[in-house]
């Protein structure tokens, strides 16, 4: 079966459906083309915070990106509920990196005064709270004697990644745009200035084709001229029962729910694409979150899960238009919920217009063949 | 509510029986019951309300997958009473919304 559209965009987690989002939402006909179940699927694995803390130390545009990113999300999330009715719990309720001991302390007040004097302008406002100001600020948690305190980041915040996932998927639906399932792209071929995309069902010829399918992207980048490196790292969780809520902020070990959930991470392990999980990392990531909160010790964990993350060769997004085959994109990042909110809105209208100018032009992948 | 007739039905006099308290109250039940069963067969409807939408909820596949049995039993929050053996004595209650951390 032949068909024609105005945008195909291969990849139906997060980072696919936010941009299919937003250039819906400008009027484009857009096809999204998902895998299945079955697929290394890094959304529905996700921690869910919307974080920006110290991200990009390496790299300010990326520090400046997640910012904008953050600013971004109340309005985004309440359009999504507006919409679709979904509820992503979306809250900015400031996120937190614990102290445990007064090695990681005094650590973490050097690593925000480099932040400081390193960056022109600061877009983090990352901040030390003590263990007397954490307190205050969650009065309901007892936190283990340990935590001498935590860098505190106002822009951060946690969202449901299942729910958001969701309200794109409806979202999608809303702008009118044709979301398939089990229909993967299994080639892209440049043909006459458009493109040719073929899936198990149809082939749909586009004059505007996007790669953003996590790992997806690999086999398919070097027929339209991208050479990119997509690196898989597992991070595991543990998911726990539901319990009263104690942790109103979220942690990048241990945060709870709008649901109760206590959601305790995470490892970063090289072992190619093996989503197993393992005793040894589910006993490393529950003894340090006992650590910070000696009452989780009573909580029962029901699940288990590992992910892989998406990640280039500096951990940052990777957006770009091919210059062999112009009206081919792709568009990569490991944050893929933080960026949600930048993906539907700036990055959806630089694809829309075909001008990946501007802040967006720092994430080009030929920063990597720069030496 | 349709589950207590459902569930009280079978000879009770061939097996053993104890006693077990749902909430608070001395039931007879069969040695060989799961918490879970016990609870059904006290006829007391729900036996848990959802932490998230406060709704009334009662066991459901008996296995250990659903996670809609989740009961107090002998103080402990949140146990799911369809995996735990009844024994005498046993205090079972509903688990109302979320436990609290201890």
């Amino acid at each position: 079966m032949n068909q024609t559209t105005d945008t195909v965009v291969i990849g139906g987690g997060v980072v696919g459906s936010a941009i299919a989002y937003g250039l819906a939402k400008r009027g484009a006909r857009v096809t999204v083309l998902d895998e299945g179940d079955d697929a290394f699927r890094a959304s529905r694995v996700n921690f869910g915070l919307v974080w920006l803390h110290s991200k990009g130390a390496g790299m300010p545009a990326y520090g400046f990106w997640t910012r904008r990113a953050c600013d971004a999300w109340p309005a985004f999330a309440a359009e999504l509920k507006e919409i679709t009715g979904v509820d992503t719990h979306y809250v900015k309720s400031g996120g937190l990196s614990y102290c445990l001991g007064e090695a990681e302390y005094n650590k973490k007040i050097e690593t925000i005064q480099r932040m400081r004097a390193q960056a022109e302008r600061d877009p983090y406002e990352t901040r030390m709270l003590d263990r007397g100001e954490l307190m205050q600020l969650m009065p309901r948690a007892q936190l283990g004697a340990e935590v001498l305190g935590a860098s505190y980041g106002p822009h951060d915040g946690h969202v449901s990644p299942l729910n958001l996932l969701r309200a794109l998927h409806s979202g999608l639906k809303y702008h009118g745009a044709d979301y398939r399932s089990g229909s993967p792209a299994l080639d892209v071929k440049p043909v006459g200035g458009g493109f040719e995309v073929r899936t198990p069902q149809a082939t749909l010829s586009t004059p505007k084709v996007i790669l953003a399918a996590g790992h997806g992207i690999t086999p398919l980048m070097r027929q339209l001229g991208f050479n990119v490196r997509i690196h898989a790292q597992r991070g595991q969780q543990l998911v726990t029962e539901r319990a009263a809520p104690v942790l109103p902020l979220p942690a990048n070990g241990v945060r709870q729910t709008a649901e109760g959930t206590f959601l305790i991470g995470t490892t970063t392990e090289d072992v190619g694409f093996d989503v197993s999980t393992t005793t040894r990392a589910g006993t490393a990531m529950a003894a340090r979150a006992m650590r910070i909160l000696p009452a989780l010790n009573g909580v029962r964990v029901v699940r288990a899960w590992a992910g892989l993350r998406t990640l280039t060769e500096d951990k940052c997004p990777v957006y770009e238009e091919s210059t062999q085959y112009l009206g081919a994109f792709l568009a990569t990042c490991h944050s893929g919920v933080t960026l949600a909110a930048v993906h539907a809105t700036d990055l959806a209208d630089a694809i829309h217009n075909s001008r990946l100018d501007g802040d967006i032009a720092a994430f080009h992948g030929r920063r990597f063949n720069l030496v | 509510m349709a589950t207590s007739r459902r569930f009280t039905a079978g000879d009770l006099t061939l097996s053993e029986m104890i006693t077990v308290y749902i909430e608070g109250k001395p039931v007879d039940v069969n040695v060989n019951d799961s918490a879970a069963a016990a609870a059904l067969r006290a006829g007391i409807g729900y036996t848990r309300t959802s932490p998230v939408s406060g709704e009334k909820r009662a066991p459901y596949c008996m296995m250990g997958v659903c996670f809609e049995c989740l009961m107090v039993i002998d103080g402990v929050a949140s146990r799911q009473a369809c995996m735990i053996k009844v024994q005498p004595g046993m205090r079972i209650k509903r688990q109302l919304g979320a436990r609290e951390l201890s």
